[in-house]
């Protein structure tokens, strides 16, 4: 599927901070109102070239915890970075926090040429319910939220994309079959068909490959390979270090704070890794003597 | 054996304007309570259902007090203090150690026991009777008028906020993330499902106005797999409980709230066995 109608832009100022909705309350009424008809239009076409994420001085608390501490780095275009460390190292909450989803933020993070609801989210799979009583079709037609808001129907163009999509992950025909009967490769292949069908710029995947077949990790691959020519930012928080050096140019090693940022081959050390593991059982013990 | 059909079915609604009245309120009951016990149900919210279903009580309390024995006093007060224990106890598992179930326990205990004392205290035996177990063969025309808006509304309502609301219990992350909050629709649901209580009141009381909305639901969640056909059973289960527990309560002598759910139950238990999804039966398929 090609790039095409990439985000709306007019002034890049108003752009700026986690939510870029309209500042005035008649701005927001209307802004709300357009997303929910569907109608969020994007008439500007700006080049993924122009697309950056700032991030300056983040720091995220839990309580009188903190579970991320000044995280700065630039996120350019066509990248691809792998988010590594130790479990409870905050990797998730960063990608939340870079959504504007997360709490308890301070520092800043800036976008340029995007707002944050112009990124694609894929959230771990282990969070949603595969027992709900959806079929795969209405999972991968989500995709097309922003086109279909809260009322309308999916056109027969549509329709064909969704197929299409379907057929990308390798599971044509698929489309009335309950989430139910899915095995844990076929939900990931799911929910990567409503990646596809979102087209975004900007794709975040918190853990896509974690209790998923080898196969399935294989081919999702690719298609995460293929986004990436097509020149989209992807960020993604991985456990498996041999997809991670395989695939992923740059990495962001967290332990609640940045342990090492740039190319993989150099942040992927020995000392970096032991240091990481070393600061997790800092705050593990901790953690124990508290509770 | 044709006549035999007809009085036993159709001539105690042809013939009493009181059971017509309760069989209409039983329809419209179904419409409105029908899919918000899905959703309570895909939510798993049924323990926040149950607690304001006995939250109900010391409001409606009041509202006896100061109305008498009419719906619409009742119901404000009924609908009012639903909704304040649903915040409280939701702030509450917030605010302190107590997880959200202990919580609500707490304070659905404390609205029952309030409610009952408001009412015996004042109001009769009978009162309490009908306050706990609903008068749905007393349902006059006002209160018959109340209970359609109520499902009028319900159903308008669900319209607007259905695709939000299900992609919230889904996938809260997705919903955030293209721009939805999902505390504005998680709080008109509650607002919902507190007027549908206020509405099945009426006719069973408040130890069994959830059974309208849950067992209904949960026997839906045995029969079909798509949301709507969840919706679409879950209201006829309701209706068809409603029809055949005034039936049993007409020719047996039975109070007509509890034979309602008493069907209702039993539609339940046979769904457990033998439904055609993820029942006992079923169960090995989509394990």
């Amino acid at each position: 599927m090609g790039v095409r109608n990439m985000g709306a832009v007019e002034q890049d100022t108003k752009l700026h901070g986690p939510h870029c909705i309209p500042d005035t309350f008649w701005g927001k009424v209307g802004w709300s109102l357009q997303r929910a008809f569907g109608a969020y239009q994007h008439d500007i076409t700006v080049p993924l070239k122009d697309i950056k994420i700032n991030v300056n001085n983040l720091s995220v608390s839990y309580g009188s915890q903190r579970i991320l501490k000044d995280i700065s780095c630039q996120f350019l275009p066509k990248d691809m970075v792998a988010i590594v460390g130790p479990n409870g190292g905050g990797k998730s909450t960063f990608l939340k926090a870079l959504l504007g989803i997360q709490q308890n933020i301070t520092g800043d993070i800036k976008y340029s040429g995007v707002c944050p609801y112009d990124v694609a989210y894929l959230a771990q799979h282990n969070q949603l319910d595969r027992r709900f009583p959806l079929t795969v079709g209405d999972v991968v037609s989500l995709g097309l939220f922003k086109q279909v808001g809260l009322f309308k129907s999916v056109n027969k163009e549509q329709q064909n994309d969704i197929m299409r999509a379907l057929e990308k992950v390798g599971m044509p025909g698929s489309l009335e079959t309950p989430l139910q009967a899915l095995s844990g490769g076929q939900f990931q292949r799911v929910l990567f068909a409503r990646l596809i069908l979102q087209d975004s710029p900007i794709i975040f995947l918190d853990e896509p490959f974690t209790g998923v077949d080898t196969q399935t990790t294989k081919d999702l691959m690719e298609l995460v390979q293929e986004w990436h020519g097509e020149g989209r930012m992807i960020i993604g928080v991985l456990h498996d270090m041999d997809l991670v050096q395989e695939h992923f140019p740059k990495t962001l090693l967290l332990a609640r704070k940045p342990i090492g940022w740039g190319k993989t081959s150099e942040v992927l050390t020995k000392d970096n890794l032991i240091e990481s593991i070393r600061a997790a059982r800092n705050w593990e013990m901790l953690e124990t003597t508290h509770a | 054996m044709l006549e035999n059909f007809h009085d036993f079915f159709i001539a105690p609604f042809s013939d009493y304007l009181f059971l017509r009245r309760a069989l209409v309120a039983c329809l419209s009951l179904s419409l409105g309570c029908g899919p918000v016990g899905v959703l309570l149900v895909l939510r798993r919210m049924s323990l926040m259902g149950d607690a304001l279903a006995h939250a109900i009580l010391p409001g409606a309390a009041l509202g006896f007090l100061i109305g008498g024995l009419s719906l619409p006093a009742m119901g404000l007060g009924g609908f009012i203090a639903g909704l304040l224990v649903a915040t409280m106890g939701g702030a509450m598992s917030r605010m302190t150690i107590l997880n959200e179930d202990a919580s609500f326990a707490g304070f659905y205990l404390i609205s029952l026991a309030v409610g009952v004392l408001i009412v015996s205290t004042q109001g009769s035996q009978v009162d309490l009777m009908h306050v706990l177990f609903g008068t749905i063969l007393a349902v006059d025309t006002l209160s018959l008028i109340l209970v359609a808006m109520i499902a009028t509304l319900t159903l308008i309502a669900l319209a607007m906020i259905y695709r939000p609301l299900l992609l919230e219990c889904f996938d809260p992350g997705f919903l955030r993330s293209v721009g939805g909050r999902g505390g504005v629709y998680h709080f008109s649901f509650l607002i919902l499902v507190a007027l549908n209580l206020v509405a099945a009141f009426q006719a069973l009381g408040t130890l069994m106005a959830l059974g309208m909305m849950m067992l209904p639901a949960v026997s839906a969640r045995l029969w079909a797999r798509h949301v709507w056909s969840l919706f679409a059973a879950s209201s006829i289960f309701a209706l068809v409980s409603g029809y055949f527990g005034l039936l049993l309560s007409y020719h047996v002598g039975w109070p007509s709230g509890p034979s309602i759910i008493f069907i209702a139950g039993l539609i339940y238990i046979f769904l457990l066995v033998f439904g055609k999804f993820g029942s006992l039966q079923q169960k090995r398929i989509y394990a």
